[in-house]
């Protein structure tokens, strides 16, 4: 009886961790398709060899997607998309960040009448649907002079970003204690005295998962970079679409997977290093709403 | 005299010391008033008048709004949306529930099995879309290589085909997002009072019904949030859809995202346009407002 028992928890376990590594092989399958086949030759993946690993190992697919393959009108390869992308992240991360926590330090230590509506206003933007602004911004770019330039993409992702970095601030903030603010206001601490002093030197998990959500959405945004941008500012997903759509000569396939490699390392690498606030940064985004 | 005077400086800069929280975060409420409100109600004026290539301002009422409806690519686009974020929404909470519920069971080297489920949403939808498209594609991807290993009768031309493309814009959006889910549900089954299960477990309920009677009704607020996130991502979806079939083949994939851009910005109808675009906006904010609503009101 107890060893039939056994015996029958010892199958499930094993239905259980069947099923754990199938689903494992499911979300890997495309990962592993993109890197075998970014590592032969063209003609083995239209011999119908795309789940084989190299027959022929070789680098030279990622050689052509970095520097010679065509995008557009001109054959320079990636490495100039993937260097506005880093232009425009950087400036516009550091930006929305910087003024996310200041916002969320009055928005919950300096509370005043219609905070919470204001908050909500400005969450509310975090959700709708970029289609809306497309035109507006479009004109206003133009009139002063951003359109078609990485500057202009850096002030749209800031605009648009302040509403998320907004929210992780004012939500991980509203957990400090609101004594200590109060208790170094009493003893003549100012306002950006407090902050500088007291909270900022607490923030830096929260400042940790601002920063990687706004490098991720930023870096992987398509619909600005494709709207406000022009064939030299285009970033790396705008020129990564264009590379793989061209319809003129033959479908580098091979040069295509190494491209999507390429632009999907960046945030790729931020998610293996610091996955765990990666995932926290999803969930205060999502779940508290 | 100089008594006056000090009060009168102190005012003002306990007055400026009052302000300077507002004044603060004022930047951030004039951005979001002019770039997000003040940009809505542009958008939503533009959709009553008569712009084509650019914004113009004869007024036509209601004239674009009746147009959009009799275009075949916006029924099209709608239609596909329904079965798109459909299928989507419902997969994605029944993948995501089942995944959460398989890793709730103790498993060794959990961390590294979540953090294979989840990298997808680390990715660009466009990676996510080159990688489908040529998996998917029939010439060199599934069907050649299982052709190739002698199941010479094997299709999957899904991607080429009209009628099923829509599905393959499913099959690549839940497996980029499918694992969030299961985060989201993992949260929420991490949530639940463990005494509670012990004593059912104790009164001889089976595990199906105690997932079914206990523990699936408490991951609502679970359910609701991923219901959000997915509803709101299925409507503004653009990206993926550029990616791996850009529409095609014909207009068999277009979506209201893709419909809007299309209309805005290469055929010149901008007053349609915007008018598509404020019904998307329309149809988020009857999900999105209610839902902060609630979740604005609760904190408080």
């Amino acid at each position: 009886m107890t060893t039939a028992t056994k015996s029958g928890v010892n199958m499930g376990r094993m239905v259980l961790y069947a099923a754990l590594v199938l689903f494992c092989i499911y979300y890997l399958l495309p990962l592993y398709v993109m890197v075998v086949n970014s590592l032969k030759p063209l003609s083995e993946i239209t011999a119908g060899g795309m789940m084989s690993l190299p027959g022929d190992w070789t680098l030279a697919p990622w050689a052509t997607a970095w520097s010679t393959a065509q995008i557009g009108v001109d054959a320079t390869g990636l490495k100039p998309y993937f260097v506005n992308s880093l232009v425009m992240v950087v400036p516009a991360v550091a930006l929305s960040t910087i003024l996310g926590a200041l916002n969320g330090y009055v928005l919950t230590k300096w509370e005043f009448k219609g905070a919470t509506l204001i908050f909500g206003l400005i969450l509310f933007g975090c959700f709708i649907p970029f289609q809306m602004v497309l035109i507006p911004m479009a004109r206003m770019l133009g009139l002063v002079g951003l359109a078609g330039s990485v500057w202009g993409l850096v002030f749209v992702h800031l605009v648009y970003g302040i509403g998320f970095s907004t929210l992780y601030f004012r939500n991980y903030y509203a957990a400090f204690p609101t004594e200590l603010v109060r208790a170094a206001q009493i003893d003549g601490a100012g306002f950006f005295t407090i902050f500088w002093r007291i909270l900022l030197p607490s923030s830096g998990p929260i400042a940790v998962v601002c920063i990687i959500w706004q490098f991720t959405n930023i870096w992987n945004d398509f619909l600005f970079g494709a709207s406000f941008s022009d064939f030299d500012s285009q970033p790396m997903t705008v020129a990564l679409n264009n590379l793989v759509q061209s319809s003129t000569g033959v479908k580098e396939y091979n040069v295509h997977f190494a491209g999507a490699i390429m632009a999907a390392l960046p945030t790729l690498l931020v998610y293996i290093v610091a996955g765990r606030y990666f995932v926290r940064g999803l969930m205060a985004g999502s779940v508290k709403g | 005299m100089s008594e006056t005077a000090t009060a009168r400086r102190s005012g003002s800069v306990d007055r400026f010391r009052d302000a300077l929280p507002k004044l603060v975060l004022s930047p951030t409420i004039a951005i979001v008033a002019i770039f997000v409100y003040g940009f809505i109600f542009f958008t939503l004026y533009l959709s009553f008048t008569d712009s084509r290539i650019l914004p113009s301002f004869g007024w036509v009422g209601w004239q674009n709004y009746t147009n959009l409806f009799r275009i075949r690519a916006w029924d099209t686009a709608v239609t596909n949306l329904i079965i798109f974020g459909g299928l989507y929404i419902t997969i994605c909470c029944l993948l995501g529930l089942l995944l959460a519920i398989l890793l709730d069971q103790k498993i060794r080297a959990e961390g590294f099995i979540r953090t294979i489920y989840l990298y997808p949403m680390a990715l660009s939808f466009i990676v996510t879309g080159v990688a489908w498209k040529w998996f998917l594609d029939p010439g060199i991807g599934l069907e050649a290589v299982v052709q190739g290993w002698g199941f010479e009768s094997f299709t999957f031309n899904w991607i080429k085909d009209g009628d099923m493309a829509i599905y393959t814009i499913v099959i690549a959006a839940v497996w980029q997002t499918s694992g969030f889910v299961m985060a989201m549900f993992l949260a929420g089954l991490r949530g639940i009072d463990g005494e509670m299960l012990k004593a059912a477990q104790i009164d001889g309920a089976s595990t199906f019904a105690l997932y079914r009677r206990i523990v699936i009704p408490q991951l609502r607020p679970a359910f609701m949030s991923a219901f959000v996130v997915l509803a709101h991502m299925a409507i503004k979806s653009y990206d993926l859809v550029i990616a791996l079939t850009n529409g095609g083949p014909g207009t068999a994939t277009e979506v209201p995202a893709t419909f809007m851009y299309s209309y805005t910005f290469t055929r010149n109808q901008m007053g349609i346009g915007a008018a598509s675009a404020v019904i998307m906006m329309m149809t988020i904010a009857a999900i999105i407002v209610p839902y902060l609503w609630s979740e604005l009101r609760e904190k408080k």
